[in-house]
């Protein structure tokens, strides 16, 4: 429900309701907030593994799906709101952007790779999946990776927010490394001595 | 919040609503906080002065200007935070008054001028000019101020001077943005002299009339309509006339991006997002982008500036 709330200040401002707006440039402004939230929901997502299993609280992992959905409908209307409103569906401009800004690019084949994501959430998909889908929403940690080299890239000087979310990111990414690793040496029997 | 841009025929709203009204009571608000928290003099004071001034119709361009509230709370001014709302917010406390320029290098009448001293010799006037941002945004804009080749040829550069370098204030306790390395401070750029001497480029000191609000700039800043924004460098505290050309900000920050020319020109994109096209501030959110023009549409002044210059290279 708090996920929601990013999205219910944008449109009172995007609709003039009560003293708010969205300043000079609403197209920009509604796109890079939409953007910004996106990408904080995305990680606070892959943050809900490490906090369950490190804070021994198993409950938590109830929430990811939920918080994984509200990223990506933050993420769908950042990009509609870039094909829409930004580009008016100028099916030209928008492929020469995606193929010749790589920021652009970068941020396009993260959203593609989470709509298969956000499709195959269900409890039907995941059982029809089975160990499939592990596999295949391992494609989050790309997404997540494009998603902040698509922020970083298109800042101009001032790169401390992008770093903080790069960050974390790292720091999500690397306990996942980390716990894979012992995993498997785990499951890898010891040298038998003869 | 207004954001409708005006038709060209109506009155300007400060010409009929008292300028404590159309200053909008945040505007105010903000102004009184940055008293309160500065403890200033009243020479800041809240509501600005109107400036006495011709209308300069033959170099104006007869596009409706943006809103005053648009101009002033959309901002590229990194020195107080790289957000567009940051200038109008943070610049509060900034003091533009007491000012002096420093005139320097290749010229016979260098030396330190108050602003006033600098101003006295310059009839005022209104210029309403396209603004072009390199981020493919764009306003008009109803520019209060001079030719700066008036002021170059009071300073009687020598032959030796083929450049023109500018400096901004760099005041970090006033300025939030200067607390961090965002960009080399002081923010520096720099002119060749036939530039510079075009009668298309201005010092300003106002805005729709009035004296510069300190987010646009104040006390004194350069406007150079057929190149990027980022040119039109802000807070003025040098004037130095130089042999070599000049460093410049963005070009140091990223020289592969920005470049010493910056013309605005839509074949030449910036390698992150296209030139071609720009969005007018103030047209709507479901207006489509318009087509940029080359020189930001002063190519018929200033075209002649380049010729034999490969304007691909030299971006």
């Amino acid at each position: 429900m708090l996920c929601g709330l990013p999205l219910a200040w944008l449109l009172l401002r995007l609709f003039e309701i009560g003293d708010f707006g969205l300043g000079a440039n609403p197209i920009d402004e509604l796109m890079d907030r939409l953007g910004e939230w996106g990408l904080r929901l995305l990680i606070a997502t892959l943050a809900v593994t490490p906090l369950a299993v490190t804070l021994r609280k198993p409950w938590l992992m109830s929430v990811r799906r939920l918080l994984g959905l509200y990223a990506f409908t933050y993420l769908a209307l950042h990009f509609l709101t870039w094909f829409v409103l930004d580009q008016w569906f100028d099916l030209r401009s928008i492929v020469a952007d995606v193929v010749k800004r790589p920021y652009i690019t970068a941020g396009f084949t993260a959203f593609a790779l989470l709509v298969p994501l956000a499709v195959t959430s269900t409890d039907r998909w995941m059982r029809r999946l089975g160990r499939r889908w592990h596999r295949l929403h391992r494609l989050v940690y790309v997404a997540a990776i494009l998603g902040c080299v698509h922020f970083w890239w298109q800042v101009k000087a001032d790169w401390r927010e992008p770093a903080i979310y790069a960050t974390v990111l790292a720091l999500l990414l690397g306990w996942r490394l980390r716990r894979a690793r012992a995993r498997s040496r785990l499951a890898k029997p010891a040298p038998a001595s003869a | 919040m207004p954001k409708r841009r005006r038709d060209p025929s109506m009155a300007l709203p400060s010409e009929i609503t008292p300028r404590e009204i159309y200053l909008g009571r945040r505007r105010l608000l903000g102004a009184l906080a940055g008293l309160a928290i500065g403890g200033t003099s009243l020479a800041s004071s809240p509501v600005p002065a109107r400036l006495t001034y011709r209308k300069n119709a033959a170099l104006s361009t007869t596009e409706p200007p943006n809103s005053y509230e648009d101009i002033t709370t959309y901002n590229n001014f990194y020195e107080f935070g790289t957000g567009k709302a940051d200038p109008s917010r943070l610049s509060g406390s900034f003091r533009p008054r007491p000012w002096t320029v420093a005139i320097t290098g290749e010229a016979e009448q260098t030396g330190t001028y108050t602003l006033e001293d600098l101003l006295k010799p310059h009839p005022l006037e209104e210029r309403i000019y396209r603004l072009r941002c390199v981020e493919a945004w764009s306003m008009v804009i109803p520019w209060v101020g001079f030719p700066l080749g008036d002021l170059v040829k009071r300073c009687r550069p020598t032959s030796r001077a083929k450049y023109v370098a500018f400096r901004t204030v760099e005041r970090p306790s006033e300025m939030p943005g200067q607390r961090f390395p965002v960009l080399d401070w002081p923010y520096v750029e720099g002119l060749r002299i036939d530039e510079a001497t075009h009668p298309l480029t201005i010092l300003a000191v106002g805005l729709y009339g009035e004296v510069l609000p300190n987010q646009n700039g104040a006390p004194l800043r350069l406007v150079v309509p057929w190149k990027y924004g980022f040119k039109s460098i802000k807070s003025i505290v040098e004037i130095r006339f130089t042999e070599r050309q000049p460093p410049t900000s963005w070009n140091r920050s990223a020289p592969h991006e920005y470049g010493f020319y910056a013309n605005v020109n839509p074949e030449v994109d910036h390698p992150r997002w296209s030139q071609a096209r720009e969005r007018r501030i103030g047209a709507g959110v479901f207006s489509a982008r318009q087509p940029t023009l080359p020189f930001n549409g002063y190519a018929d002044q200033v075209a002649a500036l380049y010729r034999g210059l490969d304007l691909r290279k030299n971006y």
